[in-house]
């Protein structure tokens, strides 16, 4: 047991590699910012380049994962917290503004603030007495709760609409024209996953953030050196079930439904994978992991029945072979063909 | 039917799934004990040893302890085999690390199944044939008994084996010290392989005796793994009589939330029960809690 925190703790290959290079001290811009700007910049360019439709749909659910995804890697990685109900901030997000909008037609504007505040109160009522514990406890609390919001999704009919999904959920609109085209829902979910890359950004780079790296490495030793890790770890499970809740209502009021299984445990679960296959506590890994949570089903979809076999056989694959994700080993990569390959 | 009549009907459900949970449990805790590690396939196991059974009754017509039996077998191999080729390769083995491989074993474990056995749920009758047992105005299906008595029989074999015998003995010592452990001449690797293949058992046997109550079909895994590991948590991480309390409460709130709240509502009241015990008792109800050395 002695040892089992400690390595939990801790991501897979060494706090150090976390994060972003840190030479710049706090505040102003770094390069992370720039090369952060340049990819924007870049999929700013995707609805033209998209060519059909299904295709710009697929950029807008890669936004949307890469909320989801970028969030839970700062409680993973950064705090060396497992979260199991990142499914279900995404889901009360999304029936918050989805209810709202569908039984009272209040606009998104309003209605995505207040799932974000209704998944974050969530939070802390999970956090404040999980997140006093280490190891394996907030991932038992956290799918608790994820079992206890997924009942309630199914069973509050009256307000959720049941098994059957919720229906009647508006579009975004602004200055009273809905945004039905694709390319302008595009664009709103991508300035949300652009300000959250932002905010993770400057968070990690903040003093708040070199007392994450701190307890990530060492939760013990942080609290020595008076970092006060349970309510750093608070706040940021917080604003990451907040942010999750912003995915939710960003996606329910595109796709105008949800039901229930999109926000179930399964969920939760996977977005964990998908954190580790990105690389677990590198700021750009969850870069990677939307990419093929939103892709590879879509590529594995004409296997038919052999599609799960071969996701579950491939993250095996990746795991084995690139413990740090794809970012890491990219990151691996990028070594040695800067030492000239001579190691 | 009277109100005693329920309360015993609730009580005997609650045990029955209880015992379910508690050797799904057991699963949970033997791989943890020596990995560190939560193992995401042990519910997948349970659902291939239901699966596996209905599949053996289907084709040779075999008696159902038989084809039980059979599939415990083959379980147990599949576990032992996975650990081979999935855990034992890994290069730096980490807990967090084998937890997230053990989620892409589960998907391919449920996908090799439905891919092998296919879509459809299957299901036999009980060791004793679907007849019932009444007892005080309540009437009590004979496979709950059947459960009741083989969860008991697992536990008291469990212990013997972790007391008494020379690989129990070891896989206790490389849980509690791996280094000392090697240095005692044990083998701390192989030990991972054999709690892998105790797990298994353990998750079979719990699958091959529930199907004839609830049926089984690929997808049944997750949710079974994810109630035992919920006991595991309950009775304490880690602790092999944890794993019995924390199964048999958890199957009793389950079975008393449906009967005297709603049953659309039992997993929620489970949970928040789950949850609070918990919050107020951290390392469950028979764990200690870790002293960590910095």
């Amino acid at each position: 047991m002695a040892n089992m925190d400690d390595v939990m703790t801790r991501p897979a290959t060494g706090a150090t590699a976390a994060g972003p290079r840190r030479k710049p001290a706090a505040g102003g811009l770094t390069r992370d910012h720039a090369t952060l700007g340049a990819v924007w910049i870049l999929l700013a360019a995707f609805p033209f380049v998209a060519g059909n439709e299904f295709v710009v749909s697929l950029g807008i659910m890669f936004c949307i994962n890469l909320i989801l995804i970028a969030s839970l890697n700062t409680i993973m990685g950064f705090c060396g917290q497992i979260s199991l109900s990142h499914g279900a901030f995404y889901g009360l997000g999304a029936y918050t503004s989805g209810t709202l909008s569908a039984k009272l037609a209040v606009e998104p504007w309003i209605g995505i603030p207040l799932g974000m505040a209704v998944a974050a109160l969530s939070a802390v009522v999970i956090g404040l007495p999980a997140l006093r514990l280490r190891g394996h406890y907030l991932a038992m609390a956290t799918l608790g709760f994820n079992a206890i919001v997924f009942v309630l999704f199914n069973e509050l009919v009256g307000l959720t609409g049941g098994p059957n999904g919720l229906l009647g959920v508006g579009p975004f609109s602004l200055a009273g024209n809905a945004l039905f085209a694709l390319e302008s829902m595009y664009w709103v979910v991508w300035v949300a996953a652009g300000l959250v890359m932002l905010a993770i950004l400057n968070l990690i780079r903040s003093r708040v953030g070199r007392a994450l790296r701190a307890l990530a490495t060492s939760e013990i030793g942080a609290d020595a050196l008076g970092v006060n890790v349970f309510r750093y770890k608070l706040v940021v499970f917080v604003l990451t079930a907040a942010m999750a809740g912003l995915a939710g209502g960003l996606y329910v009021h595109y796709n105008q439904f949800a039901s229930p299984e999109t926000f179930g445990f399964f969920t939760s679960v996977m977005l964990v994978v998908m954190v580790a296959l990105g690389g677990w506590g590198r700021y750009w890994g969850p870069l990677f992991g939307a990419l093929i949570f939103t892709v590879v089903p879509e590529l594995l979809r004409s296997f038919g029945d052999l599609e799960l076999f071969l996701f579950g056989l491939s993250m095996i694959l990746v795991m084995l072979f690139m413990p740090g994700g794809v970012a890491g080993g990219l990151e691996a990569l990028a070594g040695r063909f800067k030492r000239g390959g001579r190691s | 039917m009277d109100s005693a009549g329920t309360v015993l009907q609730l009580l005997f459900a609650g045990i029955g799934t209880g015992s379910i949970y508690a050797l799904v449990a057991v699963g949970f805790n033997v791989i943890f004990k020596s990995t560190d590690a939560i193992n995401f396939s042990q519910g997948e196991w349970v659902m291939m040893g239901g699966m596996v059974a209905a599949a053996t009754v289907t084709a040779t017509a075999s008696p159902v302890w038989l084809a039980c039996l059979f599939a415990v077998l083959v379980v147990t191999g599949v576990g032992m085999a996975s650990e081979r080729l999935v855990v034992f390769p890994i290069a730096k083995p980490t807990p967090l690390l084998i937890t997230l491989i053990s989620i892409g074993l589960a998907i391919c474990t449920k996908s090799a199944v439905m891919l092998v056995l296919g879509k459809n749920p299957a299901g036999y009758p009980g060791f004793a044939g679907d007849t019932a047992v009444h007892l005080a105005g309540a009437s009590i299906h004979s496979q709950t008994l059947s459960i009741i008595a083989i969860t008991i029989a697992f536990m008291v074999l469990a212990h013997l084996f972790f007391e008494k015998t020379l690989l129990g003995k070891a896989l206790r010592a490389a849980a509690a010290d791996r280094d000392a452990a090697e240095l005692a001449g044990i083998r701390v690797r192989s030990t991972v392989l054999w709690s892998f293949g105790i797990a298994a058992m353990a998750g079979a046997v719990a699958g091959a005796i529930i199907t004839p109550l609830t049926f089984t079909s690929y997808d049944h895994g997750t949710m079974l793994g994810f109630k035992g590991f919920s006991a595991a948590m309950l009775g304490g991480l880690g602790n092999l009589y944890g794993s019995l309390l924390g199964g048999l409460l958890l199957g009793l709130l389950e079975a008393f939330a449906s009967g005297y709240i709603s049953s659309h509502f039992k997993d929620a009241v489970a949970f928040l029960v789950l949850l609070v015990i918990l919050f107020w008792r951290p390392t469950g109800l028979m764990g200690t809690p870790a002293v960590e050395k910095v």
